[in-house]
């Protein structure tokens, strides 16, 4: 699903933020990435969801080489990919049922479609019931779980998330992982970009640890 | 399982016909969704509007204001004609077949011949001097053709080359253009027209900074909107989409607005106006804006306004990238 081969990104500002990374990720596999900040982590997820392109390698993301994506079809493929911010980046005007439905209706879906995706995406995070409320009502694991109901309501075959817990206490934060390992186990690829290695350790997955720009650890779990 | 898999695999993308369906609800639903938008600051989208609709207000009022000059005057020139004065030796008969000869001419009317003896007539008759004149032994004054030109076309060239024409006929002693006047009002009616487009012209420039400039703000104020639409997948068109039927929006009230504006200045101007015709003993009534002018101010209108958006969203829509 993903595979960076000897991928770099350097800045204009000549900061070299990742070096020769080379990974794969199986589609359906759910992987942790860490790391200090400034490590690399945000510019990794960056180079996947094409917002930023790599200096010199190779990043395949769904059988796509990202370096032959023209910038008029980014759009259709971040459609293929749901991304969680840390600050969730929801639209404070609008209703918790807007917020989710966009991907759809920038996707085009019907509006009877939509209704019902919503719906699942909202029951999925345990939030039906909340649609007519505005995101400002909500605490921060409930805009949280916005930003993932969001993120999945579109069915990608793949999810980033960065540092999705940032702001949440464990109790939170291990509810939150939850709802990643439930999408991993329905076959969908999950990749959470965190510094909190408390959590990660307490979980079996993969982790790929990034220092100064290069991948410095590739473990999987001990069990 | 499996099949679980490829029945999400096969929902995840709209059918063609869906995607077609909801591209048309789309644009429904932004038209009036822009609208609505505008509708939650009643105050400073009259303030845009008020602003294109007196830009354009300005030279559509004065175009209306010329229009009806160009027709009132267009009575007055049917009544331009042109007076070629004979040379002395030429003959009654001779001047009868110049007469008919002229009256061939495809831009002319009609041609009236006045005799050396009936011009005579007159001038006793109408100018005071006949005791004067009968003190001379002969006849000072020569034949005269009055040519009328024909002027369907408010075109002065065409009577200019006419005169000349004219003038360069053998007979010919001289040939004057009466009514100058209406020639030097012709010249500065054009005078006035080309101030119009100049000015309707730099207006027209004005609405489209007014409606970038708007939309300029609107863009900066939905910034965060677009981040996180262009981070799901939203693309340029999609995105540029209601900011674009906002600038149709400005640019069909600004076009209403001007359209009241200047009908109302018409009806407000229309009496005091025909009471200074009828003093010139003139019927004239003062026409408002016909309907296809006011259609095509309207489409001038929403024209600037999509354009003036089109512009500030393409300027603008590039810079913003989700970080």
């Amino acid at each position: 699903m993903i595979r960076f081969v000897n991928a770099s990104k350097r800045y204009s500002s000549g900061f070299d933020a990742l070096q020769n990374v080379s990974f794969h990720m199986a589609p359906g596999e759910m992987a942790f990435l860490t790391g200090h900040s400034g490590a690399g982590k945000s510019s990794l997820l960056k180079l996947i969801a094409l917002l930023e392109r790599s200096s010199r390698g190779q990043v395949i993301v769904n059988n796509q080489n990202l370096a032959k994506v023209s910038r008029r079809r980014i759009p259709y493929f971040r459609r293929n990919i749901g991304i969680i911010f840390q600050d969730h980046q929801l639209l404070f005007d609008r209703t918790v049922y807007d917020n989710v439905a966009l991907p759809l209706i920038i996707a085009g879906f019907s509006h009877n479609d939509i209704g019902k995706r919503v719906r699942a995406a909202l029951d999925k995070v345990g939030l039906l019931g909340k649609e007519k409320k505005y995101p400002i009502t909500l605490s921060g694991g409930e805009q949280q779980r916005v930003g993932i109901a969001r993120a999945v309501v579109n069915k990608p075959p793949l999810i980033l998330a960065d540092e999705p817990t940032g702001n949440l206490d464990p109790e939170l934060s291990a509810e939150i992982m939850n709802l990643f390992q439930d999408f991993s186990d329905v076959g969908v690829t999950v990749l959470v970009a965190t510094h909190d290695i408390a959590l990660i350790s307490q979980l079996p997955y993969r982790t790929l640890t990034l220092k100064d720009g290069k991948l410095v650890n590739d473990s999987q779990p001990a069990l | 399982m499996n099949s679980n898999k490829r029945k999400r695999e096969t929902l995840n993308r709209p059918g063609f016909i869906t995607l077609l369906r909801s591209y048309f609800l789309r644009h429904v639903q932004v038209f009036f969704y822009s609208l609505g938008q505008l509708s939650r600051v009643p105050i400073s989208t009259l303030m845009t509007c008020m602003v294109i609709g007196i830009a354009l207000a300005l030279p559509m009022g004065l175009h209306t204001l010329l229009k009806n000059a160009q027709q009132l005057s267009g009575g007055w020139e049917s009544t331009a004609q042109i007076s070629v004065f004979l040379k002395k030796k030429i003959t009654a008969s001779q001047a009868q077949k110049i007469q008919s000869d002229i009256q061939r001419w495809p831009d002319v009317i009609s041609v009236d011949y006045i005799s050396r003896e009936r011009a005579l007539k007159e001038f006793q008759a109408l100018s005071g001097f006949g005791d004067a004149l009968k003190a001379l032994n002969t006849n000072p004054l020569p034949s005269v053709l009055i040519v009328k030109p024909k002027l369907s076309q408010t075109n002065e060239q065409a009577t200019q080359k006419l005169l000349s024409k004219l003038r360069n006929l053998k007979q010919t002693d001289k040939a004057q253009l009466d009514m100058q006047w209406v020639r030097r009002l012709y010249a500065i009616m054009n005078i006035v027209e080309r101030g119009v487009l100049i000015l309707g012209f730099l207006l027209a420039l004005a609405v489209l900074l007014v409606v970038g400039n708007t939309i300029r703000l609107a863009i900066q104020n939905r910034r965060k909107e677009i981040v996180v639409m262009k981070l799901i997948g939203g693309t340029d068109a999609f995105i540029r989409r209601p900011f674009l039927y906002t600038g149709f929006w400005y640019g069909l009230f600004g076009g209403i607005i001007a359209w009241m504006l200047v009908s109302f200045t018409m009806l407000s101007i229309s009496s005091p106006i025909e009471k200074l015709t009828t003093l010139y003993q003139n019927q004239f009534e003062l026409s408002g804006m016909s309907f296809l002018t006011t259609l095509s101010l309207l489409g001038i209108s929403i024209i600037l306004g999509l354009v003036g958006s089109w512009f500030a969203v393409g300027r603008h829509l590039r810079e913003i990238e989700p970080q």
